[in-house]
Parts: structure tokens; sequence; C-alpha cells
């Protein structure tokens, strides 16, 4: 892989009296730790190290005339290759080694210009698409284009009134049938969404979008400062902190619902909102009692709890998505912010980050890895940027992810442990940005206004 | 002898004429005497709001009038205080005819009041008096060079115990939203404690932190940084 230099894990806690000595124990101590390296990416599911499946896929072809086909299609064809193209599981055969003859139906495939070079794919997708009488409906199959006695290892149909929205889910839904196939059986993300904070109506409000950066759309309408979007398991809800007339309040929306439903007044600055995984529990960071703690409550607001008890600002709490049973949080107790973990009734607190300005924890599904936001070299004359990293909780091990300059903060795993969402300000202005586990497939989602603090959904 | 002789024809005439001679009329009654009429007022200018006194004489007239007064005996004076510039019409008819007389009593405006003194509120006295706290980098806790500006709050704050405000804890950009807001909400409140450890009552004082939300200044440098790390006070109203 062409990214190796930049996942070099370091071994921590290090004390080093020599820049060259530094650099020889680092470089031995990735020798060390590559054997591990490999085996934590399998395990993460984001097939790094192991050879991905080479998938051709052909435009989906007209079914019929309808004039909506072209447009729909357009919309089918670029969702469905976006969607495997950062899936991170397959590698897409380019379009210019395909035939100039491509199938719509099976009986169109010609199985030895594909299974052979130039393409020389292992799968090929392909399908068809029409509108009739205001319906849209799309065939789609996943052939194994070497095993031509059997080749068919999905054929699907979808059918829904014509549009653009419902060729995008078609799209989705397609994608995700043979991500689940080609990779391990991990479901998809094509349906997942991300929920952020946007400044475009001149207010911060949290908004929501598809998790490829379509059908952006406003979830609150507050007229005031509303932060730290984060979605409940389930997807029903979504808890955030919002400036209210007396002071920072966690605020809960009902997706369901399309209206906030209640949450008590807490008193102080409460903030940074994060769901237990049953999604019984909400942690947050409150000052009610003074200087802002992590507490947890149950999601009615009741059987209010301290779990931290130190001098510095404790915030920004984010629950072990596998264990349920730890929670990450930043503290500014010894100075600059770190990174801590507890468990969850608040013992057993423990210093994660050596040095530097650590915040944004969170927690990947798989419970193994904390993605954070990292100044490491921090202080006079020294570069300062902020970058996306991950830390191999058992270990202490880290690896960063983005190398691109610019503040990168709140980064958030996606539903398949295998994508990061996260806000960078590297376009010139704070905006969403996506992209794999391992640092690539780099994609801006978010182009107008300010786009921040980036939560993905659960599933 | 002629004026005998001369009524003797006289006489005689009329004799013949068996006429009697009809008596001499009365004389005529001397014209009636023309009226007199004279009006002044003193001070001729005066400012508005000011009075100044119309005094009139008549003679020879029975019916005496002021445009704007009415009738009015024939002589006499009144206290007048017009608003704007007015000129005073006598009329004075009588038998004899009719007499005019005009005063006119100039009215000036006066200066425009001076501004009444500026009142001083609380909320002005407040802005004037009370002083920022300023914070290092990463920091809530309160710099010995800010112990002055809180000896300076605290001493307004004793003279004005009936002024309730709110403390903002503000952070520089660099810091990430989350943790700037509850580093700010640490700044607010150790502004708070330093105030109310040297005797200003704590229900006086509301705090509130803007983290990075809500900065000074937007420049990218130590000066603008700076302006944004503080504890800013703000009058409640």
């Amino acid at each position: 892989m062409d990214e190796s230099d930049r996942t070099t894990f370091q071994r921590w806690p290090k004390r080093l009296p020599g820049r060259a000595l530094a650099l020889v124990l680092t470089f031995s101590c990735c020798i060390l730790v590559s054997p591990l390296l490999a085996q934590d990416w399998v395990k993460t599911g984001t097939s790094l190290g192991v050879e991905k499946v080479r998938l051709a896929v052909a435009d989906f072809k007209p079914s019929t005339g309808d004039p909506q086909d072209t447009a729909l299609r357009k919309t089918f064809n670029d969702t469905l290759w976006n969607d495997l193209d950062v899936s991170g599981v397959v590698e897409l055969v380019s379009k210019s080694f395909y035939p100039l003859q491509t199938p719509g139906q099976p009986p169109e495939v010609n199985f030895l210009v594909w299974n052979a070079p130039p393409p020389n794919a292992a799968m090929l997708a392909f399908g068809n698409l029409g509108v009739t009488a205001g319906r849209l409906t799309v065939q789609g199959w996943l052939y194994d284009v070497k095993n031509i006695q059997s080749p068919q290892i999905l054929g699907k149909q979808y059918s829904d009134v014509a549009s653009d929205a419902a060729a995008r889910v078609m799209a989705h839904k397609f994608a995700d049938e043979i991500i689940v196939r080609l990779g391990g059986g991990i479901a998809g993300i094509a349906e997942s969404q991300i929920y952020f904070v946007s400044d475009r109506t001149g207010h911060k409000e949290i908004w929501a979008m598809d998790y490829d950066g379509s059908n952006q759309r406003q979830i609150t309408h507050l007229g005031s400062i509303a932060l730290s979007p984060r979605v409940s398991p389930d997807g029903s809800r979504v808890a955030f902190s919002a400036l209210t007339k007396t002071g920072w309040e966690i605020m809960m929306y009902s997706l369901d619902l399309n209206r906030l439903v209640s949450f008590p007044r807490m008193g102080g600055t409460n903030l940074s909102p994060a769901w237990s995984a049953d999604g019984l529990k909400l942690a947050f960071s409150s000052s009610r009692a003074g200087a802002p703690e992590i507490y947890v409550a149950d999601v009615s607001g009741g059987n209010l709890r301290r779990m931290t008890d130190a001098k510095g600002p404790d915030v920004s709490p984010a629950w072990n998505r596998k264990t349920n049973a730890q929670i990450a949080f930043v503290s500014g107790r010894t100075g600059l912010p770190q990174i801590y973990t507890m468990e969850a009734d608040g013992t057993n607190q423990q210093r994660m980050t050596d040095q530097g300005y650590a915040v944004s924890p969170n927690w990947s599904p798989n419970g193994q890895f904390l993605a954070l936001s990292w100044v490491r070299k921090y202080g006079p004359g020294e570069p300062g940027s902020s970058d996306i990293y991950l830390m191999d909780i058992a270990s202490k091990q880290w690896v960063q992810l983005t190398h691109d300059g610019g503040h990168n903060d709140f980064p958030s795993w996606s539903p398949d442990d295998r994508h990061i969402v996260f806000q960078s300000n590297r376009s010139g202005s704070p905006e969403i940005w996506s992209m794999l586990a391992d640092g690539t497939k780099v994609q801006q989602l978010t182009f107008s206004g300010r786009n921040t603090q980036p939560n993905w959904s659960w599933k | 002898m002629f004026l005998a002789l001369s009524l003797a024809a006289l006489l005689f005439v009329g004799a013949c004429k068996k006429k009697v001679a009809p008596p001499p009329p009365p004389p005529p009654p001397p014209p009636p005497a023309a009226p007199t009429a004279s009006i002044s007022v003193s001070p001729a200018s005066i400012q508005a709001g000011q009075s100044a006194s119309l005094t009139w004489q008549t003679s020879n007239a029975t019916d005496v009038s002021i445009d704007g007064i009415g009738a009015v005996q024939a002589n006499g004076s009144q206290t007048v205080s017009p608003t704007d510039s007015t000129t005073y019409h006598l009329t004075a008819k009588g038998a004899g005819g009719t007499q005019e007389a005009t005063a006119r009593l100039t009215v000036t405006q006066p200066p425009p009041p001076p501004p009444p003194p500026p009142t001083v509120t609380d909320e002005d006295l407040f802005n004037q008096n009370i002083k920022d706290v300023y914070f290092d980098y990463d920091k809530s806790d309160i710099r010995a060079d800010q112990q002055s500006s809180l000896q300076a709050d605290v001493q307004f704050l004793g003279q004005h115990a009936n002024i309730n405000f709110t403390i903002e804890g503000h952070c520089d950009e660099r810091g990430s939203t989350e943790y700037n807001l509850a580093l700010g909400d640490k700044r607010a409140s150790a502004v708070k404690n330093a105030l109310t450890a040297a005797g200003v009552n704590a229900s006086r004082i509301k705090t509130i932190s803007y983290g990075k939300e809500k900065p000074f200044c937007t420049e990218s440098n130590e000066a603008c940084w700076q302006q944004n790390r503080r504890g800013h006070l703000v009058y409640q109203k």
C-alpha cells in the first residue's frame, strides 16, 4: 500500500534522550509492531494488506424510452460508483478498460471480455433502469465473471415512484448488497446519515445529510447556537447542546416527530452529549456544580450522576460502542487537554495521550480504537497542525491519518468501522470531509457555509 | 343815521308785504372733534415666553378696539405675551371719525434650552469603570497582572451594590469547540470566584461561557487571540 509511511504506529509512552535515538527507536518500533499493525487493519475490516476484489461496474442501461430515464440513470450510476469506490472493500476497475458493449441484462454478459485483461475483473455489476408510468424500476446483478457456470452472486429489483431521491436510494441499497457480500459480511453504510452543525442560515443549527454529502437538510431552527449533535443508536433522536436564555443546555430532537422533545435543564454549562451503546443513557459535560465535569444520566435526564471530580475542565465524553462499559473523555486537569478513559461508573480513570493538545475522542464500533484530534507537537515554534489520529485502546499505539495541514477535528466513525468523517479547514473554511480509516479516499462532503462537528449515524 | 333809514325802509317794505321775517336759524353745532388714538408697547421686543405692557390712549372715541384683543376701554394697558411677533392695531371710532394706531411687538425665539445635564446611568458607570480579566492560553487561573483590574472591579462593585452583571468566558480560536466552551466556563467561574472572595455577593453574578463562539477579534495573531481570552463583564439590565 502506498500510504505505508503514514501509518506507522509508535510506542507510547516514550522518554527519549535525543532525536537520533528517537529516530532509531521509532524505526525499530515500526518493525516490531508491523505484524500487529497488519492484524489490526484486517480486524477493522478495512482490508488493508489483503488483495481487494477487482470489481467492474458497467453503467446501468436504459430499459424504457422514458425521457426521465437519462437524468435518473446518471444519478443512479454516479451514486452506485461512488458508494463502491469509497467503500474500501473493492478495487474498482477503471471504466476506460471496459468493452464498448456493456450488458444491461444477464444474457448480454460476455464473460471473456470481462474476466481477462484489460479489465481483468473478478466481479461485474450491471443492470438496467427505466421509468414506466411514473415508476422507476431498477434491475441489478452482481456476477462472478470467473465462474461462468454459476456466475450470479446477486440479483435485485427495486421499484418506486420515479424521483432523483428514489434513484439515489436504490443505488445505495444495491451498493450495500454488493459490499456486504464482498466485504466480509459487514453491512454497507450507503444508507447511513451524518449529522453536523452548519451556519449557512446565519445561525449554527443542526443539519443532516446522506453519508455521501447529498440530501443536506436543516434539522433545528433555534436561531441561537446549536452544537455537538449526537444521534441515538436507533437513529430516532439527536441530542445536542444549545445556547438558551439560561445558558448552554442539552436538548433533544426527535427525528420521528420532527420536533424538540423535552430534556430537563441542568443549570450551568452543559455540553457534548454522548449516547451509550444501548441508547439508555447520556453522558455529557456539566458545570452545574462548579467546574465542567462528566455526568451520566438516563435519557430522560433523570438519575444524574457525576463521574469525574477534577479541577480541570472535563468534556467530550464518548462511550465504548462495543462494550458500553467505558467512556473516553477530554480533561484539562494537567494543563493542555488530553484524552482519558474510565469505566462507565467513573472508576479507573486513565490518561491515554502523552503530550500535545488532544480532543474529540470517538470510539470505533468494534471497541478497539479511538479516533481523536491531536496537535502532538504543541507549543511555540511548532507547526501546530491539528490532525486526526487513531489510537489502539489496549496498547496506546497511535497512527496519524491526516497529513494535509490545517485544522482537522471531530472525527466520527462510520457504522462499518471502515470510514471516518471529520471537520477540516484545508479548503479554506471548516467543512465536512470523509475518508477511509487508513486516511485514503478523502472526500469533501459540504461546500456551503461553515460546517462542523460531524456525527455518523450508528447504522 | 344810515342804519335808521335802512331799518325804516325795511320796515316799510315789510309793511307793504305784510310778511314777518323768520327767525334766523340757530347756528350749526360746532363739528365734533376728531378722535385721537395712540398705542405703545414696552418693551418693544421680548423673547417668547416673556411679557410686555401694551398701553393705549384715545380721546373722542366711543368705540375702541384692538385687533386680536377686542373691545377695550378708551385708555388702558394690558400685559401681553404673544408667542410670535405681533402688530397691535388700535382702532378708535368716534363721531369725529376713526383713528388708528399701531404698535409692533417683536418676539424673538429664545435660544434652545441648554441640554439637560447628562444623567450618568449605572450602565454607563459600569462600562466606564469595570475592567475585563484576561487569561493565558489554555489557562483559567487569574494572572498576576490582572489583579489590579479585579481590584478596580471589586471597588466599583462595592460602591454600586445594586448592579447585577454577567461574566462571559471567552477563548481564542485555536482550541477545539467543546473544550473551549468548558474552558470558557472555567474562566467565567474563576472571575466570579475572585470577585466573591473579595466580597461581591454571588447572587449579583451570572456566568456564561461563549468558548470561541463570539470572538471580539477575528484575526489569527496573538494580539487578537489575547483579546479573545477573557472574562468579559456585562451589565445586567
